[in-house]
């Protein structure tokens, strides 16, 4: 029986990927709260003994594709995103403007896989299970978002030194 | 599609420290409110409630038997089901009307609410569902469940696509009992029902899935209990 505190242990994770995926505060507290919700509704689905913080993710990564779809938006675009102009690193680092904008440019399927691998740290077999898709799948969007980051990722400092930009 | 893992991997690496730099303070955020609350089973207070009822009422059962040696009576008149199959008749008969599904309608809401509110004596609200894709149509008068009963009430909700659910609600319920939310399949008809003290509710659909069916009734209860 999966309690209450487990899942509200995995809150500040879904928070986190949410903020990333989205780009947007509120947006980003609206589909934890969808996923939480349909996680109660769909909980016989989930298998006891197994990874609840997985499951959860591929709940939201469900909630996240309706929700995309909803909005008209292409799920898997592929469309070149070079017309996003990136600035010049500034001399001293990387703005996080930049990191935020370059994320919002990749098409929403590639995006969710970065942010598996990148920043919840999934091998590529267990952003495959979350995402429900071959591991191919996974390498292969991983690889078409790395060309699009490049121009981004060069500039990084290789300790990710970030400067916040107040504006 | 090109694999150069060494090259890429340094890359990667810049990149999850800087996704990491940016974003993990977001875990250390407070949780808002309305997510905690949304970590907690919906119907779990209202469940817990209904169990220690359950216990009341066993222990009053068995209290009944050893000091009078009878059943008690009002337990008999408590079939919650009863309500399943009556809003489900009442369902498959009002809601495939195309030229009166409902005797008033919801431009005169304020009128539906006080007359059926009179007729059913006690004071009752049609729940607004728009927030899971329902709109009032109106409401209608229905006859007592036996002789000793009130007259009934039906809210009839419709969605974009035109599916129709309604919303069966008694106030003679006898008993004072609670229910957690209860699931019935009463021919077509899906209907989840429960009872609160003296009023019963049944949400029925014959179109809708299950799932759909129980997130509008979870939104007629928690509009129903704030």
């Amino acid at each position: 029986m999966v309690g209450n505190d487990q899942i509200q242990a995995v809150i500040p994770r879904l928070r986190r990927y949410a903020r990333a995926l989205t780009g947007e505060r509120i947006a980003a507290d609206d589909l934890v709260q969808d996923t939480l919700e349909r996680a109660w509704r769909k909980l016989h689905l989930f298998r006891a003994g197994t990874d609840l913080r997985a499951w959860l993710f591929t709940v939201m990564h469900n909630v996240y594709v309706n929700q995309v779809r909803a909005s008209k938006l292409r799920y898997s675009d592929d469309a070149s995103i070079e017309e996003l102009a990136l600035r010049e690193p500034d001399a001293d680092g990387l703005v996080v403007r930049d990191l935020d904008r370059a994320l919002l440019a990749l098409p929403p399927d590639q995006r969710e896989v970065v942010l598996l691998v990148a920043l919840e740290d999934m091998s590529y077999e267990e952003a495959a299970r979350t995402l429900e898709i071959p591991i191919g799948t996974v390498m292969s969007r991983l690889s078409r978002a790395r060309e699009k980051l490049r121009g981004l990722m060069q500039g990084l400092p290789q300790g990710g030194h970030l400067r916040v930009v107040k504006t | 599609m090109s694999m150069q893992p060494e090259r890429n991997d340094d890359d990667l690496k810049a990149l999850s420290a800087a996704l990491h730099e940016r974003f993990d303070p977001v875990v250390d955020e407070a949780v808002p409110e309305r997510l905690s609350r949304a970590a907690r089973p919906p119907l779990r207070r209202y469940a817990l409630a209904a169990g220690w009822v359950a216990v009341g009422l066993a222990v009053g059962i068995l209290a009944g038997w050893q000091i009078h040696g009878a059943r008690i009576p009002a337990v008999a008149q408590q079939d919650p089901g009863a309500i399943a199959r009556r809003a489900a008749i009442a369902h498959a008969t009002y809601s495939p009307e195309v030229r009166h599904p409902v005797e008033v309608g919801a431009d005169q809401e304020a009128h539906l609410v006080a007359w059926l509110s009179k007729r059913l004596g006690a004071s009752i609200r049609a729940p607004h569902l728009d927030d899971v894709g329902y709109t009032l149509i109106g409401g209608r008068l229905l006859p007592p469940s036996d002789g000793n009963g009130r007259p009934v009430a039906q809210f009839m909700y419709q969605c974009k696509q035109g599916t129709r659910v309604t919303l069966y609600v008694r106030t003679d319920v006898r008993g004072n009992e609670e229910t957690a939310f209860r699931y019935s399949s009463e021919g077509k008809v899906r209907v989840f029902y429960w009872i609160d003290r003296s009023h019963g509710y049944a949400i029925s659909s014959a179109d809708v899935g299950k799932d759909t069916l129980q997130s509008v009734a979870t939104a007629v209860y928690k509009q129903l209990n704030p």
